[in-house]
């Protein structure tokens, strides 16, 4: 089985250690959806500019733990954190009850499951976190659209149509649309939440290219269902488990020789 | 082509054939339950039919007695004189007017109550604000015109010194707070129906609860909000009691909101209180009178299902 998957694996040369830097880390993270205790006890280090998958079976927490790192979870009465996720470089810990959870979303952008592009056309969806944080001036806004739209390979598809309404694209141009709306800001983390999971095989394949064009430039967090999707694009992963992480470490070594036999016998289909 | 004896359960081969067939008693049930529903249904388009069909057939006998041009262009609205004058114009605009005054109190309060209630308000504060509301529209339209007349308006004097005891501006005043409940409820359950998935993606980009209400959540529930507005705007038309106890029944070709005026409905009123003879042209001009106010409805109607089609969001 491991063999098998080793073949479909692309070749990545393991990165050195000496230019890992630390972009955020969970320390000790509990979640509480209420009296349900979600998240129990979690340690990771998420990589500066690495692509960083979280796997799991339904429910395990993947989302939730995702969802923590832009305060996502304060939207909602009843929601709980304790313990840390830390984000570098400036050592402090987002989920402190002194941090502004908009200030975090404007560093950590975010992408979700189903795309949701806003009531607007094109080019204000993209524009939009710019309007939020008041820059108007129509050349920058201009210039930072096209660029986010280019990045999100996106551009040559809508240059003609900027303002139309976004709804009248296909769902995978919706998704990469999403995309570079998150992007225009200059976030400095991209949290995904299931990208692919309404998307068509094409449109699927065309967003992770996009993730995998993506890591030069920003550290990527990723929560997916679909292993071979983890297996493709990310630098590390970590499986979760009813709320806890059962196994983190570079993706090859994850998916070729797991440590944990949980993790193996999800992987390779054998539980989930 | 060789064909196998399959074994058959013995049970099968003996069971009724006529247990499949359609069972008589059941089809008369349905068909008998079918026709209720459907009379059910028949009573309130015929009674829409029915009230056309009056409006319509009335207003041909007035018009047989007064001129079509007559009634669009002249500005006199006279029946009890003994030379009368039917000119639609000063109930047309003692309508106009009152309803232009009543919304401009009803849109802006009724939309900020629905962003505040839908985007804001903890629950329980919702769920607090919310009888309140519909009481409001519950209280009836006689108790809103007596409060324009004896409280409302001796306010307004102390402000306006000069303003009549009768007058548009009290009445549409008070009727802008009665249509506010229609407004701010339809408003805000197309608000809440916007998915939560738009709100995230607005949170995400870092934008403030007020950003999101305003640039995600409003647009796209527009055309939700439109039509709360064409049903405020159909009720204030409509609207009969608060006019014409507050806003006197003295037809004026005015739009001034600070002057006494009747409306379409207050004219119709007066008289349904027996100031004129049954047959006579007066009696059939409240017809006339009601076949524009309806016509006036449908066009509002009209413009706000286009409006809902056309800005219609597909989320």
């Amino acid at each position: 089985m491991s063999a098998v998957l080793k073949t479909a694996l692309p070749v990545r040369e393991s990165p050195a250690p000496e230019s890992l830097a630390l972009k955020a880390e969970a320390k000790g993270l509990d979640f509480y959806y209420g009296a349900f205790k979600a998240l129990k006890n979690l340690h990771m280090p998420v990589y500066e500019k690495k692509v960083t998958a979280l796997i799991g079976p339904s429910g395990c927490g993947k989302s939730t733990f995702l969802r923590s790192f832009n305060r996502m979870h304060d939207l909602y009465p009843g929601n709980r954190y304790q313990g840390e996720i830390r984000m570098y470089p400036d050592n402090v810990n987002i989920l402190a009850p002194d941090v502004d959870p908009i200030e975090v979303r404007m560093r950590i952008s975010m992408v979700f499951q189903k795309p949701n592009p806003f009531p607007k056309t094109i080019y204000e969806n993209v524009a939009y976190g710019m309007r939020v944080r008041n820059i108007n001036r129509k050349s920058t806004v201009d210039e930072k659209v096209e660029k986010a739209l280019r990045e999100a390979a996106l551009w040559m598809e809508v240059k003609d149509r900027l303002h139309d309404l976004a709804f009248n694209l296909s769902g995978g141009q919706q998704q990469r649309l999403c995309i570079a709306r998150a992007l225009a800001t200059d976030p400095e983390m991209l949290l995904f939440d299931e990208p692919t999971s309404a998307l068509d095989p094409i449109a699927t394949a065309s967003i992770e290219e996009l993730v995998d064009e993506l890591r030069q430039r920003v550290t990527i967090l990723i929560v997916t269902h679909n292993m071979q999707q983890a297996a493709r694009i990310s630098d590390y992963t970590a499986y979760m488990y009813l709320g806890e992480i059962i196994e983190f470490g570079e993706t090859d070594q994850i998916f070729i020789k797991p440590r944990n036999k949980q993790t193996e016998d999800y992987i390779t289909g054998r539980f989930g | 082509m060789a064909t196998v004896d399959l074994p058959r359960p013995a049970a099968m081969a003996i069971a009724d054939p006529d247990r499949l067939k359609h069972k008589f008693s059941r089809n008369i049930k349905e068909r008998i339950i079918e026709m209720i529903l459907f009379l059910a249904a028949l009573v309130s388009v015929a009674t829409t039919l029915g009230i056309v069909f009056i409006l319509f057939y009335e207003s041909l006998a007035f018009f047989r007695h007064v001129p079509l041009v007559d009634f669009f262009t002249d500005t006199m609205w006279t029946p009890l004189f003994s030379e009368p004058r039917y000119g639609i114009a000063p109930l047309l605009m003692g309508t106009l007017v009152t309803s232009a005054v009543a919304l401009c109190v009803a849109i802006p309060v009724g939309t900020v109550i629905a962003i505040y209630l839908s985007e804001f308000a903890p629950f329980s504060v919702r769920e607090a604000a919310k009888p309140f509301l519909e009481l409001l529209g519950g209280v009836p339209t006689i108790v809103y015109g007596y409060f324009a007349l004896v409280f409302v308006t001796p306010l307004l004097q102390k402000v306006f010194p000069g303003l009549p005891g009768f007058n548009m501006l009290s009445a549409g005043l008070v009727m802008g707070v009665m249509i506010i409940p229609y407004i701010s409820s339809v408003a805000e359950d197309a608000m809440r129906a916007v998915p939560m998935s738009l709100r995230e993606g607005s949170y995400a980009m870092g934008a403030t609860r007020f950003q999101t209400a305003t640039r995600v959540v409003t647009p796209a529930a527009i055309s939700g909000i439109a039509a709360a507005y064409i049903l405020g705007i159909s009720r204030a038309v409509g609207e009969t009691m608060i006019v014409a106890v507050a806003a006197g029944m003295q037809p004026n070709f005015t739009i001034n909101p600070a002057e006494p005026a009747s409306t379409i409905t207050a004219y119709i009123v007066q008289v349904a209180l027996g100031d004129l003879p049954h047959g006579s042209v007066g009696y059939q001009s409240i017809f006339a009178a009601g076949l524009m106010l309806f016509l006036l409805t449908l066009v509002f109607n009209i413009l706000g299902h286009w409006m809902r089609r056309k800005y219609r969001e597909a989320y």
